[in-house]
């Protein structure tokens, strides 16, 4: 018991002996641990590498700069692409989800029993793979370009939109569905008039974040040849041409930094 | 016009909300549904438009029997009861004027209540009635600008546009102020008899009720304990009602109520 009767009154701690001693040990344990593991990766460090770092590191930074700014005009066709793979990606991603959310969300599937998995599978299964790997699998499938780029980027969305949106759906107000069902409306109706209009503003929410994300996700794609500005990033990257690698890193950066702008902009408005 | 027969309800849980009620509802009546929470009374008004399905016994609106319909059916039926929430809910993000005529919505098709294009008569009902209950300067407001007795009104005019033969009404007063609670309870039986709708309403204030319906029965545990005129209720049935209690201040501030409401009358 925390409170102890003493000569002086009662007396209050947080815990009693045994507790402190249980998490006394606890924490013990835990330290030692982490020390053990400590000594393992410093055992299997090659440590001349690291304390050479700093000085590779300089030296790339040195050979980095200035940036080579010429090498802009072969830069602004691939950040089109790349714009064009999030932005359609994302497109198409929400136009798939939006019925895969009305089928996993609790108050608007047609089956709980038989629908709703497969929903579910769908979310779990897009989400958990990444999207440089959806691009590996899919230029196996449709070759190279962007178009395989903007299918990686929609398929990975899907789970992570429908999620979003489906946790969204079964956060309505019920009472708003029951008076539209109420006046004798179909089912199409309620969805229309009952829970759109509730799910609007997590929905632009939705869309624009994840649009967001894309800009990120589709500036890699070009690394395993799915079209966008990281083929050149690779090409570079291959030729040791540091002074492009760090326009692209910088131009990689200002998309970034837009995307940024704008989806705050919008979401703003939303609110 | 309404008559339900033996209506039984049973949760899932086990709870029986509704223990075989029968009553009978003739047109043009206004009833008030009293009863502590829980006694059944939301669940009575959500059975009979099957919100909430009924376990077992029948409710007749008219000569259709509403528990044995199909979907469609029963769609179409839904549309001759006009039902008035607690909590208004109104469709938030749309607009007073969207609010009203999705009253209309079981006598539109999908794709024109999409787009928005009510037949034009429907519209004209929908000022009409925006008007009828001073709102028509707010049509264009969306739903959450507008306070807790514009909404219930907005509400008001949703079921009425329905054009139904019945009203359900659930608690219309109970987020409500004291004077706008009033006046809503004024406004709904001042329609109801305009129009010779009968409604059963439900009501936790037992001394508004009795101030504005001439029929009032009480639910107690799914089950009718009283059913008869306002002056009927007094202490000895009210406790019978809602269990022990000094229910002298209520009756009493009943005879106040019904003094101010005549002189504010006058």
């Amino acid at each position: 018991m925390p409170v102890l009767e003493t000569a002086n009154g009662a007396e209050w701690r947080l815990r009693n002996q045994r507790e402190a001693l249980t998490r006394w040990a606890a924490w013990l344990v835990g330290v030692v641990i982490f020390l053990w593991c400590w000594a393992r990766i410093s055992d299997a460090t090659t440590w001349f590498f690291v304390w050479d770092a700093p000085r590779i590191a300089g030296d790339i930074l040195d050979r980095a700069t200035p940036p080579r700014w010429s090498y802009m005009d072969n830069l602004w066709l691939p950040i089109w692409d790349t714009l064009n793979i999030a932005t359609l990606g994302t497109i198409g991603a929400l136009i798939l989800a939006v019925p895969v959310a009305f089928l996993a969300a609790r108050n608007t599937t047609p089956s709980a029993l038989f629908v709703r998995p497969i929903a579910l599978l769908i979310i779990v299964s897009t989400r958990s793979i990444n999207s440089l790997i959806w691009a590996l699998l899919l230029i196996a499938i449709i070759g190279p370009g962007v178009f395989a780029g903007i299918i990686a980027i929609a398929i990975r969305s899907i789970g992570f939109c429908a999620k979003l949106l489906y946790e969204a759906i079964e956060e309505i107000d019920q009472t708003q569905v029951e008076a539209i069902t109420a006046t004798g409306a179909s089912r199409w109706q309620v969805m229309v008039y009952g829970i759109v209009p509730q799910i609007m503003p997590a929905f632009a929410g939705i869309s624009v974040f994840r649009w967001d994300i894309n800009i990120r996700e589709s500036t890699v794609l070009g690394l395993v040849g799915a079209g966008g500005i990281g083929l050149q990033l690779q090409a570079s990257l291959n030729t040791l041409a540091w002074p492009q690698v760090s326009l692209i890193l910088l131009v990689i950066l200002a998309a970034v930094v837009l995307s940024e702008w704008v989806s705050a902009k919008v979401r703003g408005a939303i609110i | 016009m309404l008559r339900l027969d033996a209506l039984t309800k049973t949760y899932k849980t086990g709870d029986q909300a509704l223990k075989a009620v029968t009553v009978d509802v003739p047109p043009g009546q206004v009833i008030a549904l009293i009863g502590p929470s829980g006694a059944g009374k939301s669940t009575l008004i959500r059975c009979i438009n099957r919100l909430v399905e009924p376990t077992s016994g029948s409710v007749m609106l008219e000569d259709i029997n509403l528990t044995s319909l199909k979907p469609g059916a029963l769609r179409r039926e839904r549309r001759r009861m006009g039902m008035i929430f607690q909590e208004y809910a109104l469709v938030e993000r749309l607009t007073v004027m969207e609010n009203v005529l999705s009253g209309r919505l079981g006598y539109v098709g999908f794709w024109r209540s999409v787009t928005r294009r009510f037949p034009q008569k429907d519209v004209d009902e929908a000022f009409r009635l925006l008007d009828r209950v001073g709102l028509l300067h707010m049509a264009d407001k969306r739903a959450d600008q507008l306070s807790g007795g514009q909404r219930q009104r907005v509400g008001i005019c949703r079921a009425l546009i329905q054009d139904p033969a019945l009203l359900l009404v659930d608690e219309p007063t109970a987020s409500l102020d004291p004077k706008t609670s009033r006046q809503i309870m004024r406004l709904i039986c001042e329609l109801c008899a305009e129009r010779g709708l009968a409604a059963i309403i439900n009501i936790h204030d037992v001394a508004l009720a009795q101030m504005f319906v001439a029929r009032v029965i009480g639910l107690r545990f799914g089950e009718v304990v009283y059913d008869g005129g306002p002056d009927g209720l007094t202490p000895d049935k009210l406790t019978e009602i809602y269990g022990e209690e000094d229910w002298e201040a209520t009756i009493e501030k009943v005879d106040d109520d019904a003094d101010t409401t005549i002189e504010a009358a006058e």
